[in-house]
C-alpha cells in the first residue's frame, strides 16, 4: 500500500510543464553556491560543512527543523553572515571574503529579501515602501515611483498603492514586501519564512504570486520554510539537519 | 470511496441508465480512473437486490435495451445515513511507513535515510499537486488540496519521528525475549 499518491487527480498536463521546466533548469548555469560552509556561534556549530549549488532561475526550498541551521545557511549565502570556513560564490565570484561595504552593496543591487514580518515602514504608503530600495540606491524619485507602481499588478495589489502598512491585511503586507524585494530586479531572492505569520489561504496566495513573479522575471529564489505546503511551490528542496544537508535523494 | 453510495447519490435527482451513471461517476469522482462497466452493473445489481434501487423502465429506441434505474425511499435513507456518518479516521501511513521504521530500528538500518527518502517522495508529489492546482477547476483544486493536507500530515509525522529516532531505538523492545529464541546450536547436537 502506498498512499503517497492519492487517486483521481490527473497530473498529465501540468506534470509535463514541470518536467519541461526541470529540463530547462538542469541546463541552467549555477548562480550561487556554498562550498564546505562552516559557521559557529560560540561553541555551537550551526553549519557543519554544507555544499549547495543553486542554478539560475531555480526556486529552492530550504527545509529542516528549528535550529537545524537553515536560516544561518541562508544568511551565509546572502552575504549577511560570513562563514568561518568554506566559500560562497555568486555569479562566478567569491563573495564571502568581501568587506562589509562591498557585501552590503551586493545585497542591495543583486539580492532581494523577504522576512516573516515587520519589514515595511509604517509611516510610508505602500508604493513608497516598494520604491524604498531604489531610492536608497540613488534612483531619481519619479523613476523609482513609476517602477514601484508597476510592481502592484504583478502581485495582485492594484489599488493599494496609497495605503499604509497598518491599513492592509497581513497577506497584502507580505506581498508589498515581495514587491519591494523584486523591484530592484534582483538575481536572487532570499525569503525566510515569508508566510510564517499568515493563515494557509493568505500564505498560499503570497507563494502563488511570489513564485509566479519570480518565474516570470527568471529570478532565483531561496526559500526557507518548515511548511511542506509552502515548500511544494519550489522546484526542489534541500533538507538541513544538524548543520548538514541531509543525504536523502533530492527530487 | 463507496461506489454504491456515489451511484445512489447520482440517482437521487432523477432515474438514469447505467451508461449515464458511469459517465457521471467518471466526470465527478474519477477523471483519472474510469469505472469499468462491469463494476457499474454489478453495483447496481447489488443495490437492486438490497432494495435501494428499482428498475424504473426500459428504453429500446435504438440498439440494445437500456434499463433505467431509480432510487427507492430506502435507497435515499441509505445514502443519507452514509453521508451523516463520519469516516473512520484512517491512519494512512501507519501500515507501511511505521512498519518500515520499526523494522529499520530492529535490524539496525539507518532510519533517517528511509525517512528522508520518503520525505522527498512526498514533497515531489506535493509539488505535482501544487502545479496541477494552479490550472485546475475548483472541484479538482479542492481534491488536490485534500491530498496536499494529508501528505502534509504524513510529513509532520516523519519530521517528528526523525527528531526522535535516538529515543525510539531505546524504547523498541528487542526482537524476542531470550527464552523464546531458538536454543543455541550446540545444544541441538548430541
Amino acid at each position: 500500500m502506498n498512499d503517497a499518491r492519492p487517486p483521481q487527480v490527473s497530473t498529465s498536463p501540468s506534470g509535463m510543464a514541470s518536467a519541461a521546466r526541470a529540463r530547462v533548469l538542469e541546463s541552467a548555469r549555477p548562480v550561487l553556491s556554498g562550498e564546505g560552509l562552516v559557521r559557529r556561534f560560540g561553541a555551537t556549530e550551526a553549519l557543519r560543512g554544507i555544499d549547495v549549488e543553486v542554478r539560475e532561475g531555480e526556486i529552492v526550498a530550504v527545509m529542516g527543523p528549528s535550529g537545524s541551521g537553515k536560516s544561518t545557511l541562508l544568511h551565509c549565502l546572502a552575504g549577511i553572515l560570513r562563514p568561518d570556513e568554506g566559500r560562497v560564490v555568486f555569479d562566478g565570484r567569491r563573495i564571502d571574503d568581501l568587506g562589509e561595504g562591498e557585501r552590503s552593496r551586493l545585497r542591495r543591487s543583486a539580492f532581494g529579501f523577504v522576512f516573516q514580518f515587520g519589514q515595511l515602514v509604517p509611516e510610508l504608503p505602500a508604493v513608497e515602501n516598494v520604491a524604498l530600495p531604489l531610492l536608497l540606491d540613488g534612483v531619481p524619485r519619479a523613476r523609482a515611483m513609476v517602477a514601484a507602481a508597476a510592481m502592484f499588478p504583478k502581485l495582485g495589489l492594484e489599488g493599494l498603492e496609497g495605503r499604509r502598512p497598518g491599513e492592509v491585511s497581513g497577506g497584502q503586507a507580505q506581498r508589498i514586501a515581495v514587491a519591494r524585494a523584486l523591484v530592484v530586479e534582483p538575481r536572487v531572492l532570499f525569503a525566510d519564512e515569508p508566510t510564517g505569520s499568515l493563515d494557509s489561504l493568505a500564505g498560499e496566495q503570497v507563494m502563488e504570486l511570489l513564485t509566479g513573479a519570480a518565474r516570470a522575471a527568471r529570478v532565483t529564489v531561496l526559500l526557507v520554510t518548515h511548511e511542506p505546503r509552502i515548500a511544494a511551490y519550489a522546484d526542489r528542496e534541500l533538507i538541513v539537519r544538524d548543520g548538514r544537508v541531509s543525504n536523502g535523494a533530492s527530487a | 470511496m463507496s461506489t454504491a453510495h456515489a451511484l445512489l447519490g447520482l440517482l437521487e435527482p432523477a432515474p438514469r441508465h447505467g451508461y449515464a451513471l458511469k459517465r457521471m461517476f467518471d466526470r465527478y469522482f474519477a477523471p483519472d480512473r474510469p469505472l469499468a462497466f462491469g463494476q457499474v452493473y454489478a453495483t447496481l445489481g447489488r443495490l437492486e437486490r438490497d432494495g435501494n434501487v428499482v428498475v424504473a423502465g426500459t428504453d429500446q429506441a435504438e440498439g440494445p435495451e437500456r434499463r433505467f434505474f431509480a432510487i427507492t425511499g430506502q435507497g435515499s435513507q441509505t445514502l443519507a445515513s452514509w453521508l451523516a456518518e463520519p469516516i473512520d479516521p484512517e491512519p494512512h501511513l501507519q501500515a507501511t511507513l511505521f512498519t518500515k521504521v520499526t523494522l529499520a530500528v530492529l535490524t539496525g538500518r539507518p532510519v533517517t535515510q528511509l525517512l528522508d527518502a520518503q520525505r522527498h517522495a512526498h514533497l515531489a508529489r506535493m509539488r505535482e499537486l501544487t502545479t496541477l492546482r494552479r490550472t485546475a477547476s475548483l472541484p479538482n483544486a479542492l481534491l488536490a488540496d485534500y491530498a496536499l493536507f494529508h501528505l502534509e500530515a504524513d510529513l509532520r509525522w516523519i519530521e517528528l519521528t526523525a527528531a526522535r529516532i535516538g529515543e525510539l531505538a531505546n524504547q523498541i523492545p528487542p526482537l524476542l525475549p531470550a527464552e523464546e529464541l531458538a536454543p543455541p546450536h550446540r545444544e541441538t547436537v548430541e
